[in-house]
């Protein structure tokens, strides 16, 4: 007993946090004072707002605002509870309707934070023993739902289709070793539309070949390319011409084109069902503010009767993407019709960090001319693959011909200055 | 078994928390409910395999038949067999503000409960006893509505960005500032969804070689992120502070499981006031034992932060204790501020440290700003720095109809569980029959309570759980009071077998809210 007594006194725990340095790039946040829209006051500084995920410009429209404040009058602020306790509001079921029939599904579920919708969708249909085949790009809100499904995840190569199928056939052979255990083992395959990461799409129709040849179900995670591709803003399936219902589940948030916050997944009744009951974010959290869900509707309104700011979105990407080739020493990443590219450094100075303290230069240097930027951010212990240092170039359907000419030039003298 | 305690000078005011034992006849009864709804729900599943009753849940795709199937047969049984029979009961949509009274559309079906179609017609000014309005902030019109409006008109209603990108508004900074004055931290921070607060957190502040030892009955935010830490997860019993000392002891002494290394940190997770028990944590005794076994606490207080404590500080305040003793303190903005978001509050190191590596702060988009402005008027109401005395008589109001309430369902013969002081009341219904039909006779009569059922709670501690709100008036309660008794008796509700003698009808005490001595 006295020895027990000695181990207590004597053990010392590690501090509860280790110290930040003062001057840790992540630690001091940029300041935005007033609304992050198209000019946007940075620390002070006025710029031109190349860094939000504004892409349809929606977050300062005048309608969708108005439709919010409708709401507010009406609801208030809160909605005081989850989903099953008299926290479903009319506007989220008129929101779900609108959402299923604009994406020309059975029926859509909604969540109140983007980062939960995919990291509950997931664990809610594949459990421990399940086999998940994901993209080696993937976002960080599938690795945690992946983590939080406790299945077994095979990562194959960014857009590598051969890798994949090399995957798959290697499971084949696993299962006709031991039949009982595959017929009840699920496999699923996690894609993601436009990559956050790398700004390429995924190449859908040979996955679909692939859904049928292997049997394994695709869960499509469409955040960046709901209200971007397509010719109605459908997203990728629209972008490829696929029947939708060949796609398992589709899941995407809200907080990008539809200014809003929150996010949906459509698909089957069949599938979407289930995460009424089982999804976590939905059932043990409280549901989106209404005023939230009103400007979503708006939104949607407005993406529906304006089919031609897709055009125009992807004309503008395409003008700065050819802008951006052949500044020295940086290299554009990304299709050319991807609204959020990134820019990386075409060689490595070495260390991670001095990347990154030289891309922080780059960015200061056009922040203090009049363009906001913003490096992309990650949590380089966490990721499964971490991807190299970049700045993050976001292109909305507000910016002028000649403010995407401007930035460009801006970041070829940027370079020009801080890499030479 | 009641308990009444001041332990050793620990506890500067009465603790006052009843679990009634189930009636042995009451869980026999239980259980053989489940048992002949079992035996239904076979029947049943076996006469829509065999056709002879038509199948009404949607079912996979022609094309994809020979896939493996998506659920498993078994885990839908409750689903199909039980939850569908009640399904009724719960996702009531509304169409006005939560507060004290709302309207709900009117929902019928005629295939028992597969599909329901709206009639169109609205039943109004039914009394909620179910929504977390606990301060009665759930309001459409008012300070914290207009100057949400204000807001909403200026920064717009989305962010699309990130806090470390391009997402953190002034705004941001204010409210940050502000939860720290209020919570009397030296720091804060605030995140978008309540439930990411927990599970994007607890996984930045401990990893592989901790150990977390959390209450039995954590809310599933907590278990999430517990899981997602990697770090070895200990259960204690709910509220037992032997169990915690057992298991703190144990830890120590022996070390990590196969290496016996000493573990890196010791964290344990309790909540403010838990959901579904109406329970307070034991806090100055949880306390006592961190600081002999210097380990962290994470102090949840989603349901008890502007609930408890003469001025809405929370389960801190409520026993006179000082917020340095609590290593991280987290709530959320949903319940008693009327907004959404969580935050948490504690020292800077602990703070910036969140702010670098939060997972939140990193690839989850901000809070939105009128949400933000809505939080931060109705905090001041709270502290009284709008110039008016609002916030207090809130808090005070809630003290008052928590204590009345409870005191009067227990008059009645009904079990509650909980704190005397908990502003949750549960009341038991044990049998599955009694779940569906409490919730549809209060309809009946106006009322809207919440029922839960497995597996929200053990299989036979069903129960129906009252919000009471500070926006709730006297009448209000003694029309809710009178209705629950007629159910009661129609239902035969009324357990308890330690009567109280029901005191005479008296006006609220002036002292109802005894101050802590300090």
């Amino acid at each position: 007993l006295q020895e027990k007594e000695e181990l207590i006194e004597e053990w010392q725990p590690e501090p509860l946090v280790p110290p930040v340095p003062k001057d840790h790039p992540a630690l001091n946040y940029n300041i935005v004072s007033g609304p992050p829209t198209h000019i946007i006051t940075v620390n002070g500084r006025e710029c031109i707002n190349f860094a939000s995920f504004n892409f349809l410009g929606l977050l300062d429209n005048e309608k969708v605002k108005s439709a919010a404040q409708a709401s507010l009058k009406k609801y208030g602020v809160g909605t005081c509870g989850p989903r099953g306790f008299y926290g479903t509001f009319d506007v989220h079921l008129e929101l779900e309707e609108r959402l299923a029939k604009f994406m020309r599904t059975e029926e859509a579920i909604i969540y109140s934070y983007g980062f939960a919708t995919i990291a509950s969708a997931i664990p809610a249909y594949s459990k421990r023993g399940d086999i998940v085949f994901v993209d080696e790009a993937a976002c960080f809100a599938i690795q945690k739902g992946l983590q939080a499904s406790r299945s077994n995840i095979k990562l194959f190569k960014h857009n590598d289709m051969a890798d994949l199928e090399r995957l798959l056939k290697e499971q084949e052979t696993e299962d006709q070793k031991n039949p009982r255990k595959a017929r009840v083992t699920r496999r699923f395959i996690v894609v993601e539309g436009l990559y956050m990461n790398t700004g390429d799409v995924c190449p859908l129709p040979e996955l679909i070949k692939l859904k049928y040849k292997y049997k394994v179900r695709i869960f499509l995670e469409e955040s960046l390319s709901f209200g971007v591709l397509g010719e109605h803003g459908r997203g990728i399936t629209e972008h490829f011409g696929i029947n939708i219902d060949d796609i398992d589940l589709i899941s995407a948030n809200m907080e990008n084109s539809l200014a809003s916050i929150g996010g949906f997944c459509c698909g089957r009744s069949f599938i979407i069902d289930h995460q009424r009951l089982s999804g976590q974010g939905y059932c043990f959290s409280a549901s989106l503010p209404p005023l939230l869900a009103a400007a979503a509707i708006e939104a949607l309104n407005i993406m529906e009767d304006n089919p031609d700011i897709f055009q125009t979105l992807r004309a503008k990407c395409e003008r700065i993407h050819k802008a951006l080739q052949g500044i020295s020493g940086l290299k554009v990443v990304g299709e050319s019709f991807s609204p959020a590219l990134h820019l990386q450094l075409e060689e490595s100075c070495g260390s991670r960090e001095n990347d990154v303290k030289l891309l922080k230069r780059v960015v200061d240097y056009c922040m203090n001319s009049g363009i906001a930027l913003t490096q992309a951010r990650y949590l380089e212990k966490e990721e499964k693959c971490l991807p190299p240092p970049s700045i993050r170039v976001v292109i909305t359907v507000e910016q002028t011909e000649q403010e995407l000419d401007k930035a460009a030039s801006l970041l070829k003298e940027a370079a020009q200055s801080v890499l030479n | 078994i009641n308990h009444i305690v001041h332990n050793g000078g620990l506890y500067k005011r009465p603790f006052n928390e009843a679990f009634e034992e189930t009636p042995m006849l009451v869980a026999v009864l239980t259980y053989v409910g489940y048992g002949v709804l079992t035996l239904f729900g076979y029947l049943r599943d076996f006469m829509r395999q065999w056709k002879i009753e038509k199948c009404q849940n949607a079912t996979e795709r022609e094309e994809q038949k020979d896939f493996v199937p998506l659920y498993q047969d078994f885990e839908n049984f409750y689903n199909r067999n039980l939850y569908m029979r009640i399904r009724d009961s719960w996702n009531r949509p509304i169409c006005s503000v939560p507060g004290a009274k709302v309207d709900m559309m009117e929902r019928v079906s005629h295939d028992y409960n597969w599909t329901f179609t709206y009639t169109g017609r609205v039943i109004k000014d039914i009394i909620n006893m179910g929504s977390y309005n606990y301060l009665g902030f759930a309001q459409k019109a008012g300070t914290c509505q207009e100057a949400a409006a204000e807001v909403l008109s200026q920064y717009g209603a989305g962010v699309c960005s990130t806090r470390q990108e391009m997402g953190n508004l002034d705004k941001h900074e204010e409210l940050e500032k502000l939860v720290a004055r209020f919570l009397g931290v030296e720091s804060a921070m605030a995140y978008g969804m309540g439930f990411a607060t927990n599970s994007m957190n607890i996984p930045a502040l401990v990893g592989k070689g901790c150990l977390i030892l959390s209450d039995e009955l954590n809310h599933a935010s907590l278990v999430l992120g517990a899981r997602l830490s990697g770090a070895t997860i200990r259960i204690f019993k709910h509220n037992n502070m032997q169990s915690l000392e057992k298991l703190l002891k144990d830890a120590i002494v022996h070390g990590q499981p196969r290496t016996r290394r000493p573990w890196k940190k010791i964290l344990i997770l309790v909540e403010g006031i838990y959901s579904m028990e109406g329970s307070i944590v034991r806090l100055p005794e949880v306390i006592a034992l961190k600081k002999k076994y210097k380990s962290y606490l994470y102090l949840d207080e989603a349901h008890s932060i502007g609930a408890l404590g003469p001025s809405g500080r929370g389960v801190v305040e409520y026993f006179g204790l000082s917020p340095e003793d609590v290593d991280v303190m987290m709530g959320t903005f949903t319940k008693s501020f009327g907004a959404a978001g969580g935050y948490i509050g504690g020292k800077k190191e602990l703070i910036d440290y969140l702010r670098t590596y939060s997972h939140s702060a990193v690839y989850a988009t901000s809070l939105s700003p009128p949400v933000v402005e809505q939080i931060i008027t109705s905090m001041k109401c709270i502290m009284g720095e709008d110039g008016t005395t609002v916030g207090k008589a809130r808090v005070q109001q809630l003290a008052e109809n928590t204590r009345y309430f409870r005191r009067r369902l227990k008059e009645m013969g009904f079990i509650i569980y909980g704190n005397e002081d908990s502003p949750v009341v549960p009341l038991m219904l044990y049998m599955p029959a009694k779940i569906g039909a409490f919730g549809r006779e209060m309809l009946k009569r106006n009322i809207g309570v919440v029922v839960v059922g497995f597996p929200a709670t053990p299989i036979i501690e069903s129960r129906a759980r009252f919000c009471l709100s500070a926006a709730h008036t006297k009448e209000m309660l003694d029309t809710a009071l009178k209705e629950i008794s007629e159910v009661g008796d129609l239902l035969q509700l009324k357990y308890s077998r330690h009567r109280l003698v029901p005191l005479l009808d008296r006006p609220f005490d002036e002292t109802t809210y005894e101050e802590t001595e300090d």
